[in-house]
């Protein structure tokens, strides 16, 4: 495990962190794209080229925008006076904390048939553009039309209703 | 510790980290992106498994990681556009308030 793997990781957690902590909703989107960047790097560690420039592209450059435009109209900067944490946020902790150690010792407990390093793969934009095209041409297809799906959707249901016209 | 165990670890504490974050918090916005955060480690899950598995060149887990990217855009675009309209139905954001399905 290199530095610069620590030094990533701990970079995509702190920002995680303080998404989850903040108070104020546009510092947490600000932190959230800290740790959308921080996973881009991660990517870009496990020799993944195209989808760390695809993480940087989609989410910070389309989720976060779109998550600071929600906190604006919606004015969700304003902090609300009785906390920002839900009544039963113990149980919601004790919930991560119980599938953390279980996650946590999965992977611990299998460390030893883990496969160990291997020579990093080069695979170019080109071949992953023919097997978009082949192999999965048929998923792409499907996403293309989720994608239309949504933007239809998610424009219909954020329209404004005009007065009277119900 | 091998270096997949050490990317499996980050995932499962980004995982961790996004679940609490969707079950405490009481802005809608905020359970949206500790869902964000949640497919982000599953995304981690699939690239590291691809890096380290049997056939990298085969891409699986790469074409997983790319179309779950794009189904996770979807998701939040339409999300997002729920809770501007709930917020514009109900004039508050605060899920602890959202406790009536009559609109």
């Amino acid at each position: 495990m290199s530095l610069v793997f620590y030094a990533i990781a701990g970079l995509t957690l702190a920002g995680a962190l303080a998404a989850v902590l903040l108070k104020n909703t546009v510092h947490c989107a600000l932190a959230l794209t800290v740790a959308f960047a921080g996973q881009a790097l991660l990517f870009l560690e496990l020799d993944a080229q195209f989808a760390g420039f695809a993480q940087i592209l989609v989410y910070i450059g389309a989720v976060a925008v779109l998550v600071v435009f929600a906190i604006l109209l919606t004015r969700g900067s304003e902090t609300p006076k009785d906390g920002v944490y839900s009544r039963n946020w113990l149980a919601g902790l004790v919930i991560a904390a119980g599938v953390f150690a279980v996650l946590g010792w999965a992977v611990l407990g299998s460390a030893r048939a883990l496969p160990h390093e291997t020579a990093a793969p080069t695979v170019t934009v080109l071949q992953i553009g023919n097997a978009l095209m082949s192999r999965y041409v048929l998923p792409l297809e499907i996403v293309a039309l989720l994608l239309t799906a949504a933007l239809i959707g998610a424009v219909i249901v954020a329209m404004h209703e005009k007065e009277g016209h119900k | 510790m091998t270096p997949l165990a050490g990317y499996l670890l980050v995932a499962a504490l980004l995982f961790s980290i996004g679940l609490a974050g969707a079950l405490t918090r009481r802005n809608a916005i905020l359970v949206l992106i500790g869902i964000e955060l949640m497919l982000n480690a599953a995304n981690l899950n699939l690239i590291a498994f691809w890096r380290y598995g049997p056939h990298p060149e085969a891409l699986t887990g790469m074409m997983f990681a790319i179309f779950s990217i794009a189904v996770a855009a979807a998701e939040a675009a339409v999300g997002l556009g729920l809770v501007i309209q709930i917020h514009r139905h109900a004039h508050t954001t605060d899920l602890d308030q959202m406790n009536r399905m009559k609109g």
